[in-house]
This record gives structure tokens, sequence and C-alpha cells, in this order.
């Protein structure tokens, strides 16, 4: 067995064993560790394929940042994994999602079994080396050129998200200062102590 | 193909072990630098000088009882130390310590590994470095731990869109990301990219010591407010654990500085890693004054200076470089 292979074997053992681990667990912390374990995975897949620029993009933006603030929001909101979820959903949504489900697991097994991924994994490999695919000179001359429309396209859809955000954000902050101010006002605290 | 294995090893091993003393050391320096500053003398009894003081605290930390709180999250506590301490030993993988040399009918070169991307590799490490200590304040089950990863964790963000931007202009004119690379063009020191880009050169050294939690930007350790922030819960090893990586991570920010700005191991008569041991010394030289110099920021102040203006000066510096490269190409 080759280094790359081996290499290849054990970071994909890694990344499906934590992706499961993440769906799993209860626990939204570890979920979410299992998360950047699974992305820090995937990364060295990609470097693996020659694709330096992606894998340090997908570690820098998903798991230097994104999760992150996944982190950040868990925290903040205190969730532990012993939270009441509700009651069970009823039996036939239940069935739907079983069937659903066996019909995306046999089409994984008709996509892995018509040999399409194992052959563009094996090429991938065989090119590692090449700075020929995935490069930051190959990515940015297709974003500034090719793709230079959808590119500026989602520069507008993020700032319109952003202001959106900025918004939402702002309106609530006024509501939330009204409000304490009512509540704080001497004559409610005064008829609280009386109370 | 296994000889580059066990190359690539022993490297990484004298690199671990000069980097592990390096910081057992850096401790006596920041003492004994923060005596003088302050007209003390520092540590004088254990040996020379006070020379084996460092050996004397690691044997004092070891042997101190590992008291673990009753409300800690178990696994993630445990686990919070270590990763505050990987990444920042990672850094290291990218960093050009000296010229190439040939030894044994090998051509070794003086770095780990020479990615294409270097200068990346070191950004997605230091992103990774955050969750160490927001897992540690958060599993600590205390409230100045959750507030000392509370304020480090947002600190680290919004710094590093700056630290990020900073370093784009040397990128630019160096149109490369290989660290190896970027040393090689700095070889007078009328190259050195210290003079071509000095307004990215004090916002890198600004945002590197906010991200290294440092003085004037160590709020998340804020110790009249905090006690001692995010690590207040740990002891013995698992305390130094942190210890050792907030100086691992001073260390390798000063090697990224010294690589970027000043030349790496470039220098004239003495050999490139002496070169390169003194240019880092100096920096570390340089947090220690800062330290004893300036007092700490209060928390908003230190948000309005990342955002208000260390982020649009480190926009204005990489469009002022882009216009003057695309000129001189044109010209």
């Amino acid at each position: 067995m080759s280094l790359d292979t081996l290499i290849f074997v054990i970071s994909v053992i890694v990344a499906v064993f934590s992706a499961t681990m993440m769906i799993v667990q209860r626990n939204p912390i570890a979920s979410v560790l299992y998360l950047i374990v699974s992305l820090v995975a995937q990364a060295v897949l990609y470097v693996q394929l020659g694709a330096l620029f992606l894998g340090s993009i997908l570690i820098i933006v998903y798991a230097g940042a994104i999760l992150v603030l996944f982190l950040f929001i868990i925290m903040l909101l205190n969730l532990r994994g012993n939270e009441d979820l509700g009651e069970k959903s009823p039996l036939v949504s239940q069935a739907t999602k079983f069937i659903v489900s066996i019909l995306f697991v046999l089409e994984l097994v008709f996509v892995v079994r018509s040999g399409y991924v194992a052959e563009s994994i094996a090429t991938g490999v065989a090119d590692t080396g090449s700075t020929g695919f995935g490069s930051v000179e190959d990515v940015a001359l297709l974003l500034f050129t090719r793709y230079l429309y959808p590119f500026e396209l989602t520069s507008i859809l993020l700032l319109a998200a952003i202001v959106g955000a900025v918004v939402m954000a702002r309106r609530e902050n006024r509501d939330i200062q009204q409000s304490m101010f009512v509540e704080q006002t001497p004559s409610e605290t005064f008829k609280k102590g009386q109370g | 193909m296994w000889e580059i294995v066990i190359i690539s090893s022993i490297k990484v091993l004298l690199v671990v072990v000069a980097i592990l003393t390096g910081c057992a050391y850096a401790t006596y320096m920041e003492r004994k630098v923060l005596g003088h500053m302050q007209h003390r003398i520092g540590p004088l009894y254990a040996g020379p000088y006070g020379l084996l003081q460092p050996v004397a605290d690691g044997l004092k930390l070891i042997f101190k009882e590992d008291i673990v709180p009753d409300n800690v999250e178990r696994t993630t506590y445990a686990l919070a130390p270590l990763l505050a301490f990987v990444p920042s030993l990672l850094t290291f993988a990218v960093v050009p310590f000296a010229a190439d040399v040939d030894m044994f009918g090998y051509r070794i070169t003086g770095v780990i590994s020479d990615l294409n991307i270097g200068i990346l590799w070191v950004f997605a490490v230091t992103s990774l470095g955050v969750y160490g200590l927001v897992l540690a304040g958060w599993s600590s089950g205390s409230k100045y731990s959750m507030l000392g990863a509370i304020r480090s964790s947002a600190q680290m963000i919004s710094y590093e869109v700056a630290y990020g931007l900073s370093i784009i202009g040397v990128i630019l004119i160096a149109n490369t990301f290989s660290l190896r690379e970027i040393v090689e063009q700095q070889a007078s020191i009328t190259d050195w990219f210290v003079f071509r880009q000095p307004l990215g050169f004090l916002l890198f050294i600004t945002c590197a010591i906010a991200e290294t939690n440092r003085a004037p930007f160590d709020l998340p350790e804020a110790e009249s407010e905090l006690v001692a922030g995010y690590h207040t819960e740990y002891s013995s090893m698992r305390f130094s654990t942190f210890f050792i990586s907030e100086y691992a991570n001073m260390i390798a920010v000063s090697s990224v500085a010294t690589t970027l700005f000043f030349g790496g191991w470039q220098g004239p008569l003495l050999p490139p890693i002496l070169w390169f041991c003194i240019k880092v010394f100096l920096f570390m030289f340089l947090y220690i004054w800062l330290r004893a110099t300036f007092p700490r920021f209060r928390y908003d102040q230190l948000m309005a200076f990342g955002w208000k203006v260390l982020f649009p000066l480190a926009l204005l510096n990489t469009i002022v470089t882009a216009g003057l490269v695309m000129l001189t190409d044109w010209l």
C-alpha cells in the first residue's frame, strides 16, 4: 500500500465516521467538534487531489470562521443536549423519512457502483503534485474571467444579507431598549416593591 | 520516498524541541526584561543569573495537584488545552528557517514543508487556535472563564479580518503565496518588505498582538476583572499547556513577521539560522516592551479600534498597493 493510498483511506474513514457521529450526537457542542474533524479530513482529501487552495479555504472559512459562530450561538443559548425536543412525530411522517432515506442510500450505491467516482479519484491521486488543478492562479483566473458575472452577483447577494441582518438587529434592539425603559420607571419599581 | 519521511521527521523533531525550549526561555526573558524595565532584578536564585528558573517552574507545575472542578464538561475540558497547543505548533510547518544545504548526498531544505500556499496555511492554522480558548471557557462551567472565552473569540474573529488584509500587500508585490519565495525576494536589506509595505507591517504587527491575546490587547485574561479568563479553572500541566501555547503563538507570529517583512534568514556573515533567531528574538523583545509600556484597552475601545481604524486602513493599503503594482506593470 503506497503512502498516498494510506492517507486517503485514513482521511476517508475519519471524514465519514465523524460526519456520522455529528448526526447521531445529542450534545450540540460535540456535534460541532465532529463537524470540524470531518471538515479537516475533507481538506486533506482536497490537498491530496492537488487542490491546495480549496483545502485551505475550506479550513479558513468553514472550520475557522463559520463553525466558530455555530459554537458561539450554541454557547450563548446554553444548549447542553438535554433539551426537551417535544413529542415524537406521527407514524406517517416517520415512515416517509425512512423510505426517502432508503432511496438516497440506493442512489449512493448506484453512483459508487457505476465506477465514475472511483475513476475520477484514482486519476486525481495520480495527478498529486501538479498545480494545474485548483491552484490559486486557476481559481482566480476562472473567477475573474468566465465566472465574473455570477461572482459579482454573489457579492451583491451577500451585501443584501448583511444589510438585512443589520436592519433586523436594529429594530429588535430598539424594542428591547423601550421595554427596558418601561420596566425601569420609578413607579413600576415602586409598585413591585409594594406587591 | 522513505528518506523524505525520515528527513522530515528529523526536521519536525528538531523544530518542536527548539520551539519548546524557546517557550521556556521566553518566560525567563519576559520576567527578566519586565523586571529591569520596572527597576527590579527579576529571577535570580535558580542557577547563574537565574537561568535555571524555567526548569524550576516546569518541575513545580508538573508536581502540582491537577484539580478538576465538579461542574465541568469532562471530555471538552480535557481536550481544550490540546486544541490550543497543537495549532500553535503547526504554523512552523511552513516557516523557512535557513537556506538549503547539501548534507549526506541529499538536498535538505530549510523548511519542513514548502507549500505553495504557505501563507494561507498560516492563516488556516491560526483560525483554528480559537477553539481551544472557547471550549476551555465553555467547559469550565465558571462565569469568569465563560466571559474570557466570549471576549477572546469575538476579539480573534474581529482582528482576523484586518490581519488577513494586512499581508495582501506583500502577496501582491511578491506575486506568490510561498514563504520560501517571499524570503528569497528579500536578499538585500533594501528589498525588505517592511520598507515597501510600512503601513502593512504596522497593521500586521498590531493585529498579530491582538490575535495572540497579549498586552495591550489581553482582554481575555484581564486579571483585574476576570481572574485569569478562559483558564481560570485549570491547574497543573493543563494550565501550563495553555501557558506554553501562548508563548508558542508569540514565537510563531514573530517568525511569520520576520519571514514576511524582515527578510527571514537572509543576512551577511552569520549563518542563516542565526539571523533568523536574532530577528525572532527582537520581535519577542518588542512584545515584552509593549507589555511594559501600554496599559490595557477597554473592551469597547478594542472592538472600535479593530473595526473602525485597522480594517479601513488595511483596505486602503490593499487598494493603494494593488494600484501601484498595476501602475509599475503598465509603465
